[in-house]
């Protein structure tokens, strides 16, 4: 399918600071030089925040993520989830259409969407409150037919039901997700066939209508202070002492950055179709896979790379806060930082962001600075692998004999 | 019928403490440590022993495809990916697993990526289940706090990290390395095998990829043994697993049961019974979008398990079947899920990418009628050209509910064509 960025564009994009952080947290969820892994979270949020994907937000993305713009345009477009267009400013209906929600009634409901919001999917109703489409199975079959509104699912639908939801919309109330026809989650409805000893004493709300009640962020614009940021994986990486690990692999298995090995291949159009690939009889989901006899563990062993042994380095060195300034100094231009061999564009500016625009500031980094320094960056052990310290000496000395 | 007290997923419907605390109380977490203590191979070989077999589809046995990581690390980290992208038209378990039951699952992953020699694992949560990852990333913290994750994990001398991420509403990202690719940053087309995941995976180190379900089982499985786990069902189709039943029924639901009860207990039991009495059911497509449709008069002793449903040319899949009734249009009930896989082919491959919008095209004809019988055979022999011409599996997924429906339900196209001729005369 065609899918186009919209024809008009937003002047900019930013995340608002929480969401900001949100993302940034994000990024450490994988190892180094594997920051790629993060563009859907972070496109997703981006969406949350503005209701669609624009084209500065996904070059906002890209830049976060050192990927060229292309890569992430190439996702925003092949994912169905990002809205290229402007959706409704209240909400934005999907309405399940897959087999087992057409069977119960799927086809009505989007009859009720044509009638209330608009002829026709993605366009927008007269007030531009609402937008809806039909979308693929959203696994919920049980609870047929379901819709997605927000965040949340809309299940055991009736064109009643479901017509008065989009009217409590519409009158700026927000219905109670869940099932609508007084079930509780997906058991057989009045007539429980296991695990009856829990019903009696059972809780108000299944676990995804309790969340949507305690956050109360349904149709919200997320701007990441809904709930509090919880990190538990950067804690296990910033402290290395509380996790000795005995095992020489990393705990978070990270393949360091600037590793020699070439990218893991990709299947191209052109290759020959594996014949094994195709032959399986049965498959659903998790599509058969063939697994030969032995697999072959044919990729060249790594040497333990250098700036693996740079991150040791510093492992056990405490950290302490170098000088730093707000601006360049007074009547000064700020040093072409990404002179030192291994600052690019994107680690000048966040240099800059901690407070270093001068040669003669990292010049004058201790061990225990380039520690604290090290803990901020996004690419870990490029100081002391490409000795920035003996760079920017020099680079200071020139420019101050020039 | 399985005993609640043989039932793993004890809080399926949520209606029990779900949190840390409550899962403790059902007796998820004990002695975990005790569990590592045994060993990698020994977990393995118990995996094996219980003869459970992938619950994400595919059915490959689950000890197995552990067996293939490697024994010792070459330096690279091994990964366990979970597939939590459950996609399959039909297929509705896993949710209740993660919203509901999710320390099964998060133990589970511990154990598993012991056995594996990984010390950390990715959860890959379809991007639509969004109260689904908000519960689930909760359970995950909580862990962490209780020291459950992380460096000694649940006390077993095992570090270990669980990250929770996910996708954007791409079926294909179901496919193990179409689900790497999209883990990676990148559009969610399969990859060529070989090399296998577990030799080069997520980011060219080993890995295994396996359904949620298959990893929540496993913490029950070793507490209780593989022998109580193959005593449930017919050897070679050994467990309990969770079943949905959507569709024409009474009472559709997601539940647990022992595998190879046949499939009119089930609908009787669990859903309620086919809407209208069981003389009132048409069809019923037994395991997710890509398994023929099977006819009414096929289903008296039709047993619910991989064995019986490859005899009789159809495929157990997910265990969550669609219940078609009488007043169903079955050509168009299979013209839908035509337009499913022509909607969720990523273009890789031409075969699919240009099949399944050419069967499509041809089934909304049948639907209408508007076609001629010859094109029945034409169809049939198209979707033979791409079954098994296509990287990953999608595209013989599209031919098999086409397939499935030319051979159980010809009559009724030819039917509907000739009506339609005579009406236009």
């Amino acid at each position: 399918m065609l899918r186009r960025l919209y024809h008009e564009q937003p002047e900019s994009f930013a995340f608002t600071p929480a969401n900001q952080e949100w993302a940034e947290a994000q990024i450490r969820k994988y190892p180094e030089g594997r920051q790629a892994s993060a563009v859907i979270p972070l496109l997703w949020r981006a969406q949350e925040q503005e209701g669609w994907l624009s084209k500065p937000a996904i070059e906002g993305v890209a830049e976060m993520l050192d990927l060229a713009y292309i890569r992430v345009l190439e996702v925003a477009t092949f994912y169905f989830m990002f809205q290229l267009q402007p959706v409704g400013s209240v909400a934005h209906i999907q309405v399940c259409g897959t087999t087992s929600c057409m069977i119960c009634g799927a086809e009505d409901l989007m009859a009720v969407c044509k009638d209330k919001i608009a002829p026709e999917a993605h366009q927008l109703s007269g007030d531009g409150k609402f937008s809806w489409e039909e979308v693929e199975c959203l696994g919920s079959c049980s609870n047929a037919p379901m819709a997605q509104i927000g965040k949340d699912y809309y299940e055991d639908l009736t064109t009643e039901s479901f017509g008065k939801i989009l009217d409590d919309l519409a009158a700026g109330n927000v219905p109670v997700p869940g099932p609508q026809n007084g079930r509780y989650a997906s058991e057989p409805k009045d007539n429980l066939t296991s695990l009856t000893e829990y019903e009696k004493d059972k809780m108000p709300d299944n676990a995804s209508v309790a969340l949507a009640k305690e956050i109360g962020d349904t149709i919200k614009r997320i701007d990441g202070t809904e709930v509090p940021l919880v990190t538990p994986w950067i804690k296990a990486e910033t402290d290395p002492d509380a996790a000795p690990t005995p095992d020489p692999v990393p705990t978070s298995g990270p393949v360091p950055a600037d590793h020699a090995r070439p990218e893991e291949p990709v299947p191209t159009e052109d290759a020959p179709v594996s014949d094994e690939a195709a032959n399986e009889p049965d498959g659903a989901n998790e599509m058969p896979e063939d697994l030969p006899d032995d697999v072959p563990g044919d990729l060249p062993t790594e040497p333990e790379s250098g700036d693996a042994k740079d991150e040791d380095l510093l492992a056990g060195i405490d950290e302490s806060e170098p000088q730093t300034l707000s601006a360049p100094r007074d009547g000064a231009e700020p040093d072409d930082l990404k002179l030192i061999n291994g600052v690019g564009p994107k680690l000048e500016e966040m240099l800059n962001e901690l407070g270093f625009y001068h040669f003669d500031q990292i010049a004058a980094w201790s061990m225990n600075e380039i520690a604290w320094v090290d803990n901020r960056l996004k690419f870990k052990g490029r100081i002391l692998r490409d000795d920035w310290v003996a760079q920017a000496e020099a680079l200071a000395a020139d420019k101050n004999g020039a | 019928m399985l005993k609640d007290q043989d039932r793993i997923f004890t809080n399926l419907y949520g209606m029990h403490d779900r949190s840390l605390n409550g899962a403790k109380k059902r007796g998820h977490w004990d002695n975990t440590a005790g569990l590592i203590a045994d060993g990698r191979d020994n977990i393995i070989q118990k995996m094996k022993d219980s003869g459970l077999r992938g619950r994400g589809g595919a059915g490959f046995p689950t000890g197995l495809k552990w067996s293939f990581m490697p024994k010792e690390s070459d330096g690279r980290p091994a990964y366990l990916v979970i597939n939590a992208d459950e996609s399959e038209p039909a297929t509705c378990k896993d949710r209740e697993i993660m919203r509901h039951d999710p320390h099964t699952l998060i133990e589970g992953a511990l154990i598993a990526s012991f056995a594996m020699n990984a010390h950390a694992s990715y959860i890959y949560i379809r991007g639509e289940y969004i109260r689904e990852r908000e519960a689930l990333q909760a359970a995950i913290d909580e862990c962490y706090e209780a020291g459950m994750l992380g460096a000694n994990a649940a006390g077993s001398g095992w570090d270990f990290d669980l990250y929770l991420t996910h996708g954007a509403g791409a079926y294909i990202c179901g496919e193990e390395t179409a689900l790497l690719e999209s883990l990676e940053g990148r559009k969610g087309m399969p990859r060529m095998k070989p090399p296998f995941p577990a030799g080069a995976g997520l980011y060219g180190c080993p890995t295994t990829v396996n359904n949620v379900e298959s990893i929540a089982v496993v913490p029950t499985i070793l507490r209780r043994g593989p022998d109580w786990f193959s005593s449930f069902g017919r050897p070679n189709n050994a467990g309990t697993k969770l079943f949905a039943i959507t569709g024409h029924v009474n009472t559709p639901c997601v539940f647990e049961e022992e595998m190879s009860m046949s499939v009119r207990e089930l609908i009787e039991k669990h859903g309620g019974g086919v809407r209208g009495g069981w003389d009132n059911l048409k069809a019923l497509i037994p395991g997710g979008a890509s398994c023929p449709v099977l006819r009414a008069d096929q289903l008296d002793d039709a047993i619910m398990d991989f064995d019986w449903m490859r005899e009789n040319k159809s495929s157990f899949g997910t265990g969550c079947m669609i219940v078609m009734d009488q007043s169903t249009d079955i050509i168009k009930a299979v013209w839908r899920l035509s337009k499913f896989f022509k909607h969720e082919s990523c273009g890789q491959c031409t075969p699919c990418r240009e099949g399944t919008g050419w069967m499509m095209r041809v089934m909304e004809r049948l639907v209408t009628g508007n076609a001629s019988v010859e094109e029945i055979d034409m169809l049939f022999d198209v979707t033979k050209q791409v079954e098994g011409h296509t990287i990953c599996a999608l595209g013989d997924a599209a031919a098999w509910p086409i397939q499935g429906l030319i051979r159980n339900f010809r009559d009724e196209i030819e039917e509907r064509i000739k009506g339609q001729a005579i009406a236009a005369e």
